[in-house]
């Protein structure tokens, strides 16, 4: 589904990421792991338009993506989340979530201005849809509060709704379990399963290797802006070279 | 703000000649018509998309010119010579909404000033066309069938009637999947643009809009006081304009209604007591007051204060 | 040929002066990230403090510009501690409006003051231009292209080898880390404001007696400094000075070969094109620091 062909990402003196390649299948849940500034989010930053890569080429269902914007790329089915929290902050978290359904409205410029009546319906729709999906990620008794106003791990579940919402095919997400508690991340993980039942794959970066482990059917290793290693949990559990990368100086993680 | 309540100022603003007969007072309302279609325009950038265009009044500029040329030299009616007007700012609203693609905050500010001060210098120096600092006198009064519009009662209408369509395209607008692109590039971009909210198409068609919106300011002012110069260029419009909104409540509806008629009715009602550069300075002073102790304008102060029963 | 040279001598005299704003804003709004659109004001303060000493208080002319550089110099520091500190940590708009509020009260307090007739600054200087060569300079203008190259020599001491100075390095490039190397960052945000009005108030004194002395004067001061600071790359004192040279030379060639009408126009011309094209200045070789 998702082909990164040779990506290199390479600014001033730094080389982010250099010769990487891997494959995420359909259906699948994909981990990307690796010790701090290996390179992951970068990747993910350059597979959904923010950043440029230097070189190489990333494909989905075989149609280039290399330079095309954010927008474009989501349109394509393919939406990320962030590392650091992402929401709308003055908004509640309904009308985050209704942001979210963006693509899912056909309501132009013009349409608006002209009042027409079909866009009241699609509105009504949308909110039933908003609300289906708080159901969703268990946010529904949150839904008319800001959401600058909730703790951290419902901001990010705040987050994961409002990808969500976008109806995305192929599924990024950039440490969803960071910085939550050990119930919550068990959480997540079942809400990631959920999701692919449904037909969406998953590519996610995260550093709890107990989550990682537990949910993914293939991992890739980065370290130092490369692929060390890549294949089935239980495979890379025992690879030297990721053992190596993590025992072998950089910040401890996991 | 509870329905009656929003009822009552439509009755008020319909009937306003019966019970405002004097001419001053129906000239301060044209006034604040024209500044609240002015504040509705920039409240459009300022409060929804979080750009401020400190360059306003080129717009504005660009609309009262147009207008007025086109009646004056070129013999057009006033109908199509807004429409013209409109269209023309719009344009120019086009362009700075494709430059503000590039840049965000101060620098999309510089750009406004620095667009707004070469369209000033041409008005002052293309002479054959815009009669430099001189100006252009005897800007037609506007016709509706056999009617002249002349008259202030009349033209008041003209007003109120812009005023009512720049509020319903700004309502519709903003409470819509438009609206939501607009706050959501202006909360979080990255954000926005990962669910696919296009940066480009959104932030452009606000600009547009504004600027369209102070055009017809901008064509309503010139045929109101039918006499155009570049001092429709001069800061103090664009600054007033800021006030208005930043006051009044931006990133609410009716925050630049409410700031227009403050801003236009507090300056005369004070200018028995004290001259226009006073006015200025308390602008200056309230300006930085606001933003230590009420950031966020008048109108969700209030709303904050009187919660409307939904 | 000659009159090429006199358009550029006459472009040092004012390239000068812009230098001196552009390196006052790019400290400002380069290093502290203050969009300081009262900049202008400051100059204009500085012109209006030069008069009242001079023909007011009839001070000596030299005694008279130290006093209103210093002068402007307090009141920057004054308003870095009321407005700005509390402000420190609002974002970038929220100082934006604050300093907008500043410049039209700062304004209209002038006009209220002075009145709206533009003043004439007395000075010692023969009126004779000196002959030097193909060019001709006026004694004063000479004086003031002197003076600005030394004072912007001396900002350049200042900034790279005081002590001051490199605690205003350390604060803009890493905040937390100077903290705790001791720097007060209060301070040195203070200092670096006042610094910046200093200069404009000097640019604003030494213009005065060139040309007339009127409230709305620093309105274009301040869009040729943002100008200046945009060509020249936010935080590069370097830049700042050869943008404002380069913005007082077009200006002068543009003023004579073109159209005096549109003189002021070239300050505007040039924050659009180098944003749209080469957002990081022309001079810039890194990143913006901030």
């Amino acid at each position: 589904m998702l082909a990164v062909h040779d990506l290199a990402v390479r600014f001033g003196g730094v080389t982010a990421l250099e010769s990487v390649s891997f494959e995420v299948a359909p259906g699948s849940i994909t981990s990307v792991i690796g010790p701090n500034g290996a390179g992951k989010t970068t990747a993910f930053n350059a597979i959904t338009g923010y950043l440029r890569p230097t070189q190489g080429r990333i494909t989905y269902d075989g149609v280039s993506l290399t330079g095309l914007r954010p927008a474009s790329i989501a349109r394509r089915g393919i939406v990320r989340t962030f590392q650091k929290t992402s929401v709308f902050p003055a908004l509640s978290v309904e009308d985050n979530v209704l942001t979210g359904l963006h693509l899912r409205g056909t309501a132009g410029f013009f349409g608006v201005l002209a009042g027409r009546r079909r866009l009241v319906a699609e509105e009504r729709a949308l909110a039933a849809e908003a609300a289906a999906i708080l159901e969703f990620v268990g946010l529904t008794q949150r839904q008319r509060e800001p959401a600058s106003a909730l703790p951290y791990g419902e901001q990010r579940l705040v987050e994961l709704a409002v990808a969500l919402a976008a109806r995305p095919r192929l599924l990024l997400l950039d440490e969803p379990g960071a910085g939550m508690t050990g119930a919550e991340k068990i959480v997540v993980g079942g809400l990631i399963r959920r999701v692919r039942e449904q037909g969406v794959t998953v590519l996610l970066v995260e550093h709890d290797m107990r989550m990682v482990m537990g949910i993914s059917d293939t991992v890739i290793v980065l370290n130092g802006g490369r692929v060390i290693a890549a294949g089935a949990p239980a495979a890379i559990q025992v690879h030297p070279e990721v053992i190596r990368a993590y025992l072998g100086g950089s910040a401890g993680s996991a | 703000m509870t329905r009656a309540g929003g009822w009552l100022v439509v009755v008020a603003a319909l009937t306003l000649p019966l019970w405002l007969q004097s001419p001053y007072h129906l000239h301060v309302a044209i006034m604040a018509g024209i500044f609240a279609v002015l504040a509705m325009s920039l409240n459009l950038l300022l409060g929804y998309t979080g750009q401020l265009s400190l360059g306003h009044a080129a717009f504005f500029g660009i609309g009262a010119y147009t207008s007025a040329l086109l009646t004056l030299k070129l013999e057009w009616s006033f109908w199509p010579a807004l429409a013209a007007a409109i269209s023309l700012a719009g344009a120019a609203g086009f362009l700075i909404g494709r430059l503000a693609l590039k840049l965000r905050g101060a620098y999309f500010v510089l750009v406004t000033i620095s667009f707004a001060g070469v369209i000033s210098l041409v008005s002052i120096n293309w002479i054959e066309l815009t009669n430099g600092p001189l100006g252009l006198p005897g800007v037609p009064a506007p016709q509706l069938g056999p009617w002249s519009l002349r008259a202030k009662t009349a033209y008041y209408y003209l007003v109120l009637a812009a005023v009512a369509l720049s509020y319903v395209v700004c309502r519709r607008l903003v409470r819509s999947r438009f609206g939501r692109a607009l706050v959501a590039l202006r909360e979080n971009e990255p954000l926005a643009e990962s669910v696919g909210v296009d940066v480009t198409h959104y932030l452009v068609l606000a600009a547009v809009v504004s600027a369209g919106m102070a055009g017809l300011g901008g064509s309503l002012y010139a045929h109101y006081t039918r006499f155009v110069s570049p001092e429709v260029f001069l800061f103090t419009y664009t600054v007033t304009m800021v006030i208005m909104v930043v006051a009044g409540g931006k990133g609410t509806l009716a925050g630049p209604l409410v700031g227009a008629v403050l801003f236009t009715v507090l300056p005369e009602a004070l200018r028995a007591a004290a001259s226009w550069q006073w006015q200025m300075l308390a602008y200056g002073v309230l300006l930085i007051l606001l933003v230590f102790f009420l950031p966020r304008g008048i109108v969700p102060r209030l709303v904050a204060s009187f919660p409307a029963r939904r | 040929m000659a009159e090429l040279l006199q358009h550029l001598l006459n472009g040092l005299v004012l390239g000068g002066t812009y230098a001196l704003l552009g390196i006052g804003l790019t400290l400002i709004f380069g290093l502290m990230n203050v969009v300081n659109f009262a900049h202008g004001e400051f100059y204009t303060l500085g012109a209006y403090l030069a008069f009242a000493a001079l023909a007011l208080a009839g001070l000596d002319f030299f005694v008279a510009l130290a006093a209103a550089i210093v002068a402007g110099a307090a009141v920057g520091w004054l308003c870095e501690i009321t407005l700005l500190r509390p402000l420190r940590n609002e974002s970038i708009d929220t100082t934006m409006l604050v300093m907008i509020g500043v410049w039209i009260a700062m304004q209209n307090a002038e006009l209220l003051v002075w009145g709206g007739v533009a003043k004439s600054i007395p000075h010692p200087f023969p009126t004779a231009p000196l002959v030097l060569g193909p060019v001709a300079i006026a004694p004063l203008r000479l004086f003031v292209l002197v003076l600005a190259a030394g004072l912007i020599a001396a900002s350049w001491l200042l900034i790279q080898k005081t002590k001051l100075g490199r605690a205003m390095r350390a604060t803009f490039q890493d905040r937390d880390t100077a903290a705790l190397m001791g720097v007060g960052i209060g301070r040195i945000h203070a200092a670096t404001f006042a610094f910046g009005s200093g200069l404009a108030a000097a640019a604003g004194a030494l213009l005065g007696p060139v040309f007339l002395v009127y409230p709305s004067m620093g309105d274009l001061a301040s869009l040729k400094a943002f100008s200046v600071v945009i060509l020249g790359g936010l935080g590069n004192l370097p830049g700042a000075t050869l943008g404002g040279l380069l913005l007082g030379i077009a200006e002068e060639l543009g003023a004579g070969y073109i159209s005096s009408g549109y003189r002021d126009a070239v300050g505007f011309v040039i924050i659009i094109l180098v944003l749209l094209f080469r957002p990081s200045g022309l001079f810039a070789r890194q990143e913006r620091i901030a």
